[in-house]
């Protein structure tokens, strides 16, 4: 069992198709709901149980869903932020290319609380094959009366489709995601209006990770109470993290929200490999400042990260070793953003690239001392100044590694070179 | 943002959507309220039938969604896995996100350089090959 909740079958052999899906309890919230419980009471209890968005903000699912207006003669949509596009998170693909009943049991119980009657799932490009499962998993449910005219007999209509992105990580962002399903460059809008009153095709829709409507299906079933079981009482449930970098075991792993960074780290993924020594943590996804090693015991919850500078973000945790160069590291981050910066908002576009040329400076061993306080400015002037937060993405982790690791910063001012660089040093033995 | 090449202004020979494909065309137009939502599905059914989108499969995309072909040309070049070139017939994509080049990526793609003879973004003469670097393919690198 590699989690308590949405990992406990996860590995189960034909969890795919719907018959071991119903063995296993799926699509029994569904039939528990419909035709018994009214949307209001379905918000309720999602409020109750304290949900949070798993996407990255953390902005609670019940409160989203309450935002949508109740009388509105235009349709009402939901959409599933399936775009997974955040560095170092892996987890939403796990999820949906072997639980794929699971996300449509949560798509339809969250399009009825909320009074939808169409709901879309916005892949990321490189997830076509994870498109042919769900498309499959859609049309057992339509064959099933789960889809359609009346889900479970019950009167309400509901259909769902896949939607296919095309190599964009700026289309996991709700408003830019939006634009991009209704076939417009993927550029993000001003928000408000937010997209629970004027999102898709101007008609009010909620948009949700994966990870978050396949939670869910087991709240509705169980109740608010059985979910706080884990965590705490602001990070109740639980969460997928995604661990990448030099551990033993890397992968996907649930935990419930406030185990600490060191369990999963040094029990789950079985410590570092062997030889390498743990220098910083990423606990969020790349857009999240990192901690230093001295703060692995930190409780991995939302407001314990908080008090940290950091954020809980994605799950994505990636784990960095002491023979690697944090400017390096940063340096990758940073192009990254750059290149994917949409080029809509200056301070993001400009901000984003002047980045990127001072740390090929720095890394080149022409950098200044002047250069890294020009980062931190750069960074602050970047920061909540766009139309969304993929700018933020790219200042956040600059100020973070600052903080905790400027020596590195000073050493290759000083020294023209790294204070350590395996990627560098393993670079030079690649041969013909 | 994406490459940005130049939209081609020559007349392109005219292309039709094969007939087996025309069900899934109109399929992805029948999933949304607007037929514009269709232009990615539609040019993704482009790219996979022709295997790169040419200036003629990026007119049939605008005739089918019936937008202007600017419009879907800066679509197009807005998503990177777009090919607005011909790519070779293996398609070799690194993965160069900090969480796999921490284990290796870099050196993996300094390889491929070496041993293929091209660099980023560039097709083997035989046109076997086309080399790219890519980010966040979320595989882990072990
Ligand atoms: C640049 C950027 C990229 C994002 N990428 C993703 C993503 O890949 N997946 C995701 O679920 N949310 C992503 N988000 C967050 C979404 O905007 C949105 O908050 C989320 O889908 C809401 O769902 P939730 O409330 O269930 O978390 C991104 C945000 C930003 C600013």
């Amino acid at each position: 069992m590699r989690g308590p909740l949405l990992f406990k079958d996860i590995d189960t052999p034909g969890l795919k198709g719907i018959a071991r899906y119903r063995e296993l309890g799926g699509y029994e919230a569904l039939a528990q709901t419909m035709g018994h419980s009214t949307p209001e009471a379905c918000i309720d209890v999602v409020k109750a149980s304290g949900l949070r968005g798993r996407g990255g903000a953390g902005f609670p699912t019940g409160l989203k869903w309450s935002f949508v207006p109740k009388q509105s003669p235009k349709p009402r949509y939901i959409v599933c932020n399936a775009d997974e596009s955040e560095p170092g998170t892996f987890k939403d693909r796990e999820l949906m290319e072997k639980n794929p009943h699971l996300l449509i049991e949560g798509m339809i119980l969250a399009g009825y609380a909320i009074g939808s009657h169409v709901g879309y799932i916005y892949l990321r490009g490189e997830f076509e094959y994870i498109q042919r499962i769900l498309d499959a998993a859609i049309a057992e449910a339509r064959q099933a009366g789960l889809l359609g005219d009346s889900v479970f007999g019950s009167g309400y209509a509901f259909e769902l489709h896949t939607h296919l992105g095309a190599g964009a990580y700026i289309c996991g962002e709700e408003t830019a995601l939006l634009s991009s399903l209704e076939g417009y460059r993927g550029q993000p809008r001003l928000k408000p209006p937010f997209p629970a009153v004027e999102g898709l095709y101007a008609c009010p829709t909620v948009v949700n990770n994966v990870e978050t409507l396949m939670a869910v299906p087991p709240i509705l079933k169980h109740g608010a109470a059985w979910y706080r079981q884990w965590g705490n009482e602001k990070s109740p449930g639980t969460k997928v993290f995604s661990v990448s970098g030099p551990v033993k075991r890397p992968g996907n792993y649930e935990v419930a929200l406030g185990t600490s960074m060191k369990v999963l780290i040094d029990d789950l993924c079985g410590g570092m490999r062997d030889g390498l020594e743990l220098k910083a943590i990423i606990p969020g996804g790349s857009s999240v400042p990192m901690l230093p090693a001295s703060d692995l015991d930190t409780p991995l919850d939302y407001e314990s990260m908080n008090a940290k500078g950091t954020f809980l973000g994605s799950g994505g945790v990636i784990v960095i070793d002491d023979q690697t160069c944090i400017v390096d590291a940063l340096y990758n981050i940073t192009r990254f953003y750059a290149h994917e910066s949409c080029g809509k908002c200056t301070p993001c576009r400009e901000g984003t690239f002047w980045l990127s040329e001072i740390f090929e400076r720095l890394l080149s061993g022409k950098g200044r001392m002047e250069d890294i306080d020009l980062l931190g400015d750069i960074a602050d002037n970047i920061l909540g100044k766009s139309f969304c937060a993929l700018g933020d993405a790219a200042a956040m982790p600059i100020q973070g590694a600052l903080k905790h690791f400027r020596h590195e910063f000073e050493h290759l001012v000083t020294h023209q070179r790294s204070l350590v660089n395996r990627r560098k040093a393993e670079l030079a033995e690649v041969r013909a | 943002m994406s490459h940005a090449p130049v939209m081609p202004t020559e007349a392109a020979p005219r292309l039709e959507w094969p007939a087996a494909l025309l069900p899934e065309v109109e399929a992805a137009l029948a999933r949304y309220p607007v037929k514009r939502s269709a232009v990615l599905p539609a040019l993704w059914l482009a790219q996979r039938q022709w295997g790169w989108l040419s200036p003629s499969a990026l007119q049939l995309v605008a005739r089918t969604v019936e937008l202007p072909e600017p419009e879907v040309f800066g679509i197009a070049t807005f998503y990177t896995m777009f090919n607005l070139q011909p790519v070779g017939r293996y398609h070799l994509q690194v993965c160069m996100t900090l969480s796999c080049s921490l284990m290796g990526a870099d050196r993996l793609f300094k390889h491929l350089e070496k041993r293929l003879g091209i660099g980023h973004g560039q097709t083997t003469p035989d046109g076997r090959f086309t080399l790219r670097k890519v980010d966040a393919l979320l595989e882990r690198l072990r």
